[in-house]
């Protein structure tokens, strides 16, 4: 029989034991213990610790010179599926300043074929899941999230308020809305609340075989509606089945969703920061890979009246507006008032070889940056290495010895 | 697409006049009306050739709808829930009905127990927006799913009769 005093030091080692055990399932459940902290102020600095070095570097690689600006923006997600959540995760990598995500539904393990979620958050509502993970990669993000179907009565008046009170503030509106829904109601439960609050919104959907699909900027008044073109849900061999929703008979791909997630977030940084052209409609369609792009102007006999209410708005606004004066960007010649060593530069580039001859087995469009010089035959014009009978070792000890 | 015994059918349901939707403040009602109207005449008509086949009610203001619909086959009757919301859309979209006790049990169901009704139906309604109401909904989307797919799902044994299921309990 054991001592009391093996007995007391059995439970204080058992104890510690309980306590390793808790501290390890704690750091498990909550994984926000190894994450950042907050960072107030988005710097360009350039070291390993700094999240943001390589998004601020485009402002000096000169493709956005505001990038710090997308701190202000506030942007809506609306389904936060396959497309919906890879989404988030990019535009809260992108450190967008707040996210509001809207979806009803839960994780399962029918999800796993996607990216984003894990098989251990199966059963938790999907925004829930989302914030958890979202707001451990990117803690800076503000990230709201809604629970419920837009498209009852009982939730889309707040689904409206969240919409028109969403901007960073709070005192207005969110700057974009992205659709990431797999069906028909959900669209046009968003487009008949963007027509009335007059929101601008794209649209996304990748289609039920999973091998195309689609975004569409919607500006209402300005661009078609998602209810502009009713035919397109009617009409055979179109668009038709993006349009279809994604239940349990629908195929999907994580390839194609990524894709058109992308594409989606790229447009959004388009037009939020203002650089490059944001398109109105881009297509994929896997399989050829083929990439249409078109303007979709909106219908007069839309039967959304808040559509025709914007439509005659814009009409109105076009009018009254001067014509846009093409101001062209110059860039600054930059100008040295003094020189005092009589510094200048001397490109080593022969300007010969940045000429390049038209490749006629190029496709139409693309052109090499420069031709290959050609081979000199012959005497070289430097010296080269001899021959030698030294070994490897020998070598090395003379260089080291020089 | 639609045989000449649905268009019987659906000639004897009334069509409705108001276009509007549950915000409508104004006009929902009397939408609601027209919808009760033509399901009560849809019904009637049912009974009269002796096809009755489901009963629906809604809550007050009409949003949420719910009741039974039964298929017969081989003598015995087989009856199942159906629920289901009028969407903000509405009628622009059409209601998605559903039988959340065959939530899992088939592909042509989306989650929930909202019946598939995307090939057979959507394109119909969407032609006939704002005329066709619950009843056209029924007729045309609820209908059809059941005389295809409860047949199938009897034979695979995935939906028993309720006096078989009462009498492996006892």
């Amino acid at each position: 029989m054991s001592t009391i005093k093996e007995l007391k030091a059995k439970i204080k080692q058992l104890e510690e034991e309980l306590a390793l055990e808790k501290s390890r399932s704690t750091t498990k459940a909550e994984p926000h213990g190894p994450g950042r902290d907050k960072i107030a102020k988005m710097s360009a600095e350039v070291v390993d610790s700094n999240p943001y070095s390589r998004l601020m570097a485009l402002k000096r690689m000169g493709i956005v010179n505001n990038y710090e600006q997308i701190r202000d923006f506030s942007v809506a997600v609306v389904g936060v599926g396959g497309v919906g959540s890879v989404t988030a995760e990019m535009l809260t990598r992108c450190g967008i300043g707040k996210l509001i995500l809207f979806d009803y539904d839960k994780v399962e393990l029918a999800n796993m074929n996607r990216l984003f979620f894990q098989p251990h958050q199966s059963g938790m509502s999907k925004v829930e899941a989302a914030q958890k993970t979202l707001s451990f990669i990117n803690p800076d993000v503000i990230i709201e999230t809604h629970n419920y179907n837009i498209t009852t009565m009982a939730n889309f008046d707040n689904f409206m308020e969240t919409i028109r009170t969403g901007s960073i503030d709070g005192n207005g509106p969110v700057n974009l809305i992205l659709s990431c829904v797999d069906n028909f109601e959900a669209r046009m439960a968003i487009n008949d609340a963007c027509n009335e609050l007059n929101q601008n919104w794209i649209e996304s959907g990748v289609s039920e075989n999973a091998v195309s699909g689609h975004i569409q900027l919607i500006k209402p008044g300005e661009t078609a509606c998602f209810g502009c073109a009713p035919p397109l849900v009617v009409a055979e061999n179109i668009d038709e089945k993006t349009l279809k929703r994604e239940g349990v008979c629908a195929a999907s791909l994580p390839t194609t969703m990524g894709v058109v997630a992308g594409l989606l977030v790229q447009n959004t940084l388009k037009y939020l920061l203002g650089f490059g052209n944001v398109t109105e409609y881009l297509g994929y369609s896997a399989l050829q890979d083929f990439f249409p792009t078109m303007l979709m102007k909106p219908n007069p006999q839309c039967t959304g009246r808040y559509c025709v209410e914007r439509q005659a708005d814009y009409q109105k606004k076009l009018a009254s507006q001067p014509k846009e004066e093409v101001v062209e960007e110059k860039e600054e010649e930059i100008k040295h008032d003094t020189n005092d060593w009589a510094i200048e530069l001397v490109d080593e580039t022969n300007p010969e070889d940045l000429v390049s001859k038209v490749d006629e087995s190029l496709a139409p469009g693309i052109k090499h940056s420069y031709d290959k010089p050609v081979e000199s035959k012959g005497e070289e014009a430097s010296e080269t290495v001899g021959h030698t009978e030294e070994s490897m070792d020998d070598l090395m000890a003379k260089l080291k010895g020089l | 697409m639609v045989d000449a015994a649905t268009k019987k059918t659906l000639s004897g349901i009334p069509l409705l006049k108001t276009k509007a939707g549950p915000r409508d403040k104004d006009l929902w009602p009397t939408r609601l009306k027209e919808e009760y109207l033509s399901l009560i005449k849809y019904v009637e008509n049912n009974k009269a050739a002796d096809n009755d086949w489901f009963r629906l009610e809604s809550s007050k203001d009409g949003t949420r709808w719910f009741g039974k619909c039964w298929h017969i086959q081989d003598l015995l009757k087989y009856e199942f829930e159906i629920e289901f919301d009028i969407p903000v859309t509405y009628p622009a979209t059409s209601p998605e009905i559903a039988l959340p006790e065959l939530d899992g049990k088939t592909a042509k169901m989306y989650r929930g127990g909202k019946i598939c009704l995307t090939d057979h139906f959507k394109p119909l309604w969407a032609k006939n927006v704002p005329k066709f109401g619950i009843g056209h909904a029924m007729a045309l989307g609820l209908g059809p799913w059941l005389a295809v797919e409860i047949p199938d799902l009897i034979s695979k044994g995935l939906v028993r009769h309720k006096d078989e299921k009462d009498g492996e309990d006892k």
